[in-house]
């Protein structure tokens, strides 16, 4: 197996005496759906802003390709390939679809302010280079009608698929998902999966967070199961939904059963 | 691409149009003073409207950047023998480099905080200006040399009204240009998420200083041209916390984001207590009043409200 893309060390961090995520270590290779799932506060979201820059860990280590980026801010993280979307969604709402996603292009574009001011040609060229782009990801998540909306007009599960294309306009390396298909029906969540499985095959790594078990079954090389911040089992999924812990955990919420049905 | 192009194009060409025209309907040169003040303070207005209304960043102090231009030509001119025109780049370098200082620390405050340390920067410099008396002549102001161009004293109102409308109309050109840029997505993006501009590859503080600091060039700039046309500048009239609160009520009453809408709130300040001088006593509650009206009935500002009306959309 290639060296890891991502790798976490015993990443932790508390809120007030409460450990949020304890001591957690994945790795994550490029091409490999990487899940993590786990009951409604067990860290998960946490574990993304801390891989993300948006926390600072109160100790272990984030290393990205190699390089130790504990610590660093989220644009350095972006220029060194790491993206990501969000459970609440984060939309630049008085912007239309298509420009939420020309902002994902903002690392790739390297016209000076000065030149932006003279709207030298060199921009003009830049921005139709961008907006091209951009344009053929909302062809990709099945959002190009909706281009020139305003984004905050867009429905709950347009918006999902308009943050993991702002995401992909960054060329990240590795992709994090906090749950893309919540909130979603199902011709919505079937596009996801589309989306995500094809992210992957093209070579970028991915990491998700993810509710809809049939899904994360379906999709994923690994699953990480997190329980109050900590790691309760690693595995393949099949070991995963085996595993007695797990059942225990969710009181079989997704037991063998309803996971075979998947 | 063509559309936003000829749409830049067209704000341009229309407010050239207006601008050249509107000396046809000036009785006097008491008009062209009005109309040169009118453009000074929307060439500030448009600055400050890239702050406040595409970047979402206050500053309750951008009339301190105003009072540097204007200081700038005055001292330079009377205690350096400077060129006006040289004294005026050197005012909105020097401006520039302030904002570039200040905004390091003040902008990473938000809301309120920043407000209030916008607002104390403005009274800060209003109150170097009124003590450093030997070099600004005090809270009395200062001469300003006339500005000489090739042996030509440029003085009459009809003069600086078409020398303001000509520096408007370039200032508004580069703002429209800034604002179709990836500089202009970054700065509308950092208003509505920053949390999502920094994920993107944003690197916000960075982003809120540059604009700053180009919103303070277009303050300074505003004032040289203020000091150049009145011949007289004193630190209440360009640097006080009035001129600021004035420029904040520009934008927010012609529109937060949009251009046009600052030329428009510019306009309705600088006119309408002309206008309501007949009320004598109750010209300040006059116009107290018509703005907080207009605020209620226009909430998102006069332009783009009438806009949307337009449009046929609700305001
Ligand atoms: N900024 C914060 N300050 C204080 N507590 C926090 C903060 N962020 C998260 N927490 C706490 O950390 C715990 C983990 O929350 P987190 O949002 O990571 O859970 P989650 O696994 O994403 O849950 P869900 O499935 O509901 O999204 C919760 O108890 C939450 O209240
Ligand atoms: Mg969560």
């Amino acid at each position: 197996m290639s060296a890891p893309l991502l790798e976490t060390e015993n990443l932790s961090i508390a809120f007030g005496g409460v450990k949020a995520v304890d001591g957690v270590s994945l790795k994550v290779q490029p091409r490999r759906i990487h899940s993590i799932i786990g009951p409604n506060g067990a860290g998960k979201t946490t574990l993304f802003n801390l891989i993300s820059g948006l926390y600072q860990p109160s100790s272990g280590r984030v290393r990205l390709a190699g390089e130790d980026v504990t610590g660093l801010p989220p644009d350095a993280l972006a220029r060194r390939g790491l993206s990501r979307s969000f459970q609440n969604l984060q939309i630049f709402f008085r912007m239309s679809a298509l420009d939420n996603v020309m902002v994902g292009r903002h690392q790739h574009e390297k016209t000076s302010l000065l030149s932006h001011v003279f709207a030298l040609p060199s921009v003009s060229r830049e921005n139709a280079r961008s907006r091209e782009m951009a344009m053929a990801l909302l062809e990709r998540v099945g959002l190009a009608d909706l281009a020139g909306k305003e984004a905050g007009s867009l429905s709950y599960g347009a918006l999902k698929r308009l943050e993991i294309a702002r995401a992909l306009a960054t060329e990240p390396r590795i992709l994090l998902l906090d749950e893309p298909a919540a909130g979603c029906n199902a011709i919505e969540t079937e596009e996801i999966d589309r989306v995500i499985q094809s992210v992957a095959a093209s070579g970028i790594a991915v990491l998700l967070v993810e509710h809809d078990m049939r899904l994360v079954m379906r999709i994923s090389d690994e699953i990480l199961v997190l329980e109050r911040g900590r790691t309760l089992v690693s595995g393949t999924p099949a070991e995963v939904r085996d595993d007695p812990r797990v059942i225990a955990a969710y009181l079989g919420t997704f037991g063998s059963a309803e996971a075979n049905r998947a | 691409m063509a559309r936003l192009l000829s749409s830049r194009w067209a704000i341009v060409l229309g407010l050239g149009l207006v601008l050249a025209a509107l000396p046809f309907l000036f009785p006097s040169n008491y008009y062209f003073r009005v109309a040169a003040i009118v453009n000074i303070f929307a060439l500030a207005a448009v600055g400050l409207n890239l702050l406040m209304g595409y970047a979402g960043q206050v500053s309750l102090g951008h009339a301190g950047f105003m009072g540097l231009g204007a200081y700038s030509v005055a001292i330079g001119a009377t205690h350096f023998g400077l060129h006006g025109l040289a004294a005026a780049g050197i005012g909105a370098v020097l401006s520039g480099l302030v904002a570039f200082l200040v905004g390091r620390p003040i902008l990473r405050l938000k809301g309120h905080y920043l407000a209030v340390a916008t607002l104390g920067f403005g009274l800060l410099i209003a109150m170097a200006l009124t003590n450093e008396a030997s070099w600004t002549g005090g809270p009395d102001g200062m001469g300003v040399p006339r500005l000489e161009v090739f042996g030509t004293r440029l003085r009459g109102p009809d003069t600086w009204y078409y020398i303001s409308a000509g520096v408007l109309l370039l200032g508004v050109m580069l703002a429209l240009n800034l604002i179709e840029s990836p500089t202009g997505r970054a700065m509308r993006a950092i208003h509505d998420s920053e949390i999502a501009s920094r994920v993107a590859g944003i690197d916000v503080a960075s982003y809120k200083l540059k604009i700053f600091v180009v919103s303070a060039v277009y303050a300074s700039v505003a004032g040289s041209l203020m000091a150049f046309l009145n011949g007289h500048i004193t630190p209440d009239g360009t640097a006080g916390f009035l001129r600021s609160v004035e420029l904040v009520t520009m934008v927010v009453l012609g529109g937060l984001g949009s251009i046009i809408g600052a030329i428009a709130g510019a306009a309705v300040l600088v006119i309408l207590p002309q206008a309501l001088t007949i009320f004598h006593d109750y010209e300040h509650l006059m116009l107290g009043l018509m703005i907080m009206a207009s605020m209620i009935l226009l909430p998102r500002g006069i332009v783009p409200s009438l806009l949307a009306r337009l449009r046929g959309g609700k305001s």
